[in-house]
């Protein structure tokens, strides 16, 4: 593999991660991260659908004229959103009613359109593929550290497996409820991007300009 | 009544799509740096929301879920596997007529909304809204309601997001929080305040 292409693939898994610095398909990233295991589940999925839909896309981009690319995209995205949705109802039905309507919701993942429109459109099929596959695993990872800590810490355990033993089974852990609520997603991904940003100091962002009337008066 | 207004507040409060279950976060996130454009943003995606889902509501009923088609002799077909297609096809036409209906009849509307228009179709506020509305298989009055109800919770948190941020220009936070990790961290804490409303029980 030569190494342009190896870029293309590991960029985005760090250096230019969907969910830290595009800010794009943070919606699920926050709502199915309770546990491990249906963060990894969610993780594959979407990089499943965004690997071929940046295939598909790339094999008919010079067919689709601009004026109705955004539909195009979107028909083959939903097409094989349903495809993984039909797949884990059948095959992982628990799994999926846990998921509940997130499945679905890859349609509208931005990440996936992003992806399609912003780079699938322009490249060719390989050089999408493989950014289909970078941007996926990027998701995928920090899902997988989300989901991890919220049921490590939350419930005990990890995958199920119970590894801290909690107060309510005799050990001496005694679970944070606040990591099995909500607004705990956002405090923890808020930190990983902070984290990811003391490590990687140009992702910084600039400050936002003070308005006029906040400016300390002069002489006073 | 009682029902549709236990309903309303239970969609809009309780179960908040953008605070309680994350739906339309990469627009909660991008648009709300101003109250202006969070307020005009909110108010399309509410619209949107309200005609939206008990429009799918009938498509479910009377073409997708099972049985759908026994008027027309047909009683063991269940298109429901085409629900996907089907209703992101109905927004993004939906989204589509609003703009051209804006641009028609309200242009000064138009000029301030127009960029974000395009946006609503990928925004997973609405097609959420209508899932939920699948799944929990509510009539065509309920789904209203909800659309309605929905709508207006998720406009209701993004001004008050946009109104905070306004505010956090002033502040002076370590460097690498800047911008989006505070963002993050202020989304957190409201989220936090909206699970207050998880008590309130009309009935």
């Amino acid at each position: 593999m030569t190494s342009p292409s190896l870029r293309t693939l590991t960029r985005p898994i760090v250096d230019e991660n969907p969910i830290t610095l595009q800010i794009l398909g943070i919606c699920s990233a926050l709502a199915v991260t309770r546990r491990l295991d249906t963060a990894l589940l969610m993780g594959a999925s979407l990089t499943f659908v965004l690997t071929l839909s940046n295939v598909s896309i790339s094999l008919i981009r010079s067919q689709v004229p601009r004026g109705i690319r955004l539909i195009v995209q979107i028909t083959i995205i939903a097409t094989l959103v349903s495809v993984v949705d039909q797949l884990l109802r059948a095959f992982a039905w628990e799994l999926s009613r846990q998921l509940s309507i997130f499945v679905g919701l890859i349609v509208t993942n931005c990440l996936v359109l992003g992806r399609g429109d912003g780079f699938a459109m322009t490249h060719g099929i390989r050089a999408s593929a493989l950014d289909g596959l970078g941007n996926g695993l990027g998701y995928a990872l920090v899902l997988a550290l989300v989901g991890g800590v919220r049921e490590l810490l939350g419930s005990g355990s990890l995958l199920g497996q119970p590894l801290l033993p909690t107060r309510d089974a005799g050990g001496w852990y005694e679970p944070s409820a606040l990591l099995l609520l909500p607004p705990s997603a956002f405090f923890l991904i808020g930190g990983l991007v902070w984290a990811v940003r003391s490590a990687k100091a140009e992702q910084v962002e600039e400050a936002e300009p003070v308005p006029e009337a906040a400016q300390p008066v002069p002489g006073r | 009544m009682s029902h549709y207004v236990q309903l309303f507040v239970q969609a809009a409060f309780v179960e908040n799509l953008a605070l309680s279950f994350f739906l339309g976060m990469c627009m909660f996130l991008a648009v709300s740096s101003r109250i202006s454009t969070a307020l005009g943003f909110g108010a399309t995606v509410m619209i949107v929301q309200t005609l939206t889902v008990p429009l799918n509501q009938l498509i479910n009923t009377w073409l997708l879920r099972p049985g759908a088609w026994a008027w027309a002799g047909l009683p063991e077909l269940d298109l429901s596997y085409l629900g996907l297609i089907s209703y992101i096809g109905v927004i993004a036409a939906f989204v589509q007529i609003v703009e051209m209906t804006v641009d028609r009849f309200f242009p000064a509307l138009f000029r301030a909304l127009g960029i974000y228009l395009p946006l609503l179709t990928v925004n997973c506020a609405i097609l959420g809204g209508t899932l939920f509305m699948v799944e929990r298989q509510y009539t065509f009055g309920e789904a209203a309601v909800y659309g309605a109800g929905s709508g207006f919770g998720w406009a209701l948190a993004i001004c008050a997001m946009a109104g905070l941020r306004e505010k956090l220009a002033y502040a002076d936070p370590p460097e690498g929080l800047r911008g989006l990790g505070l963002s993050f961290v202020v989304a957190g804490l409201i989220s936090l305040g909206f699970m207050g409303f998880a008590g309130i029980d009309l009935r």
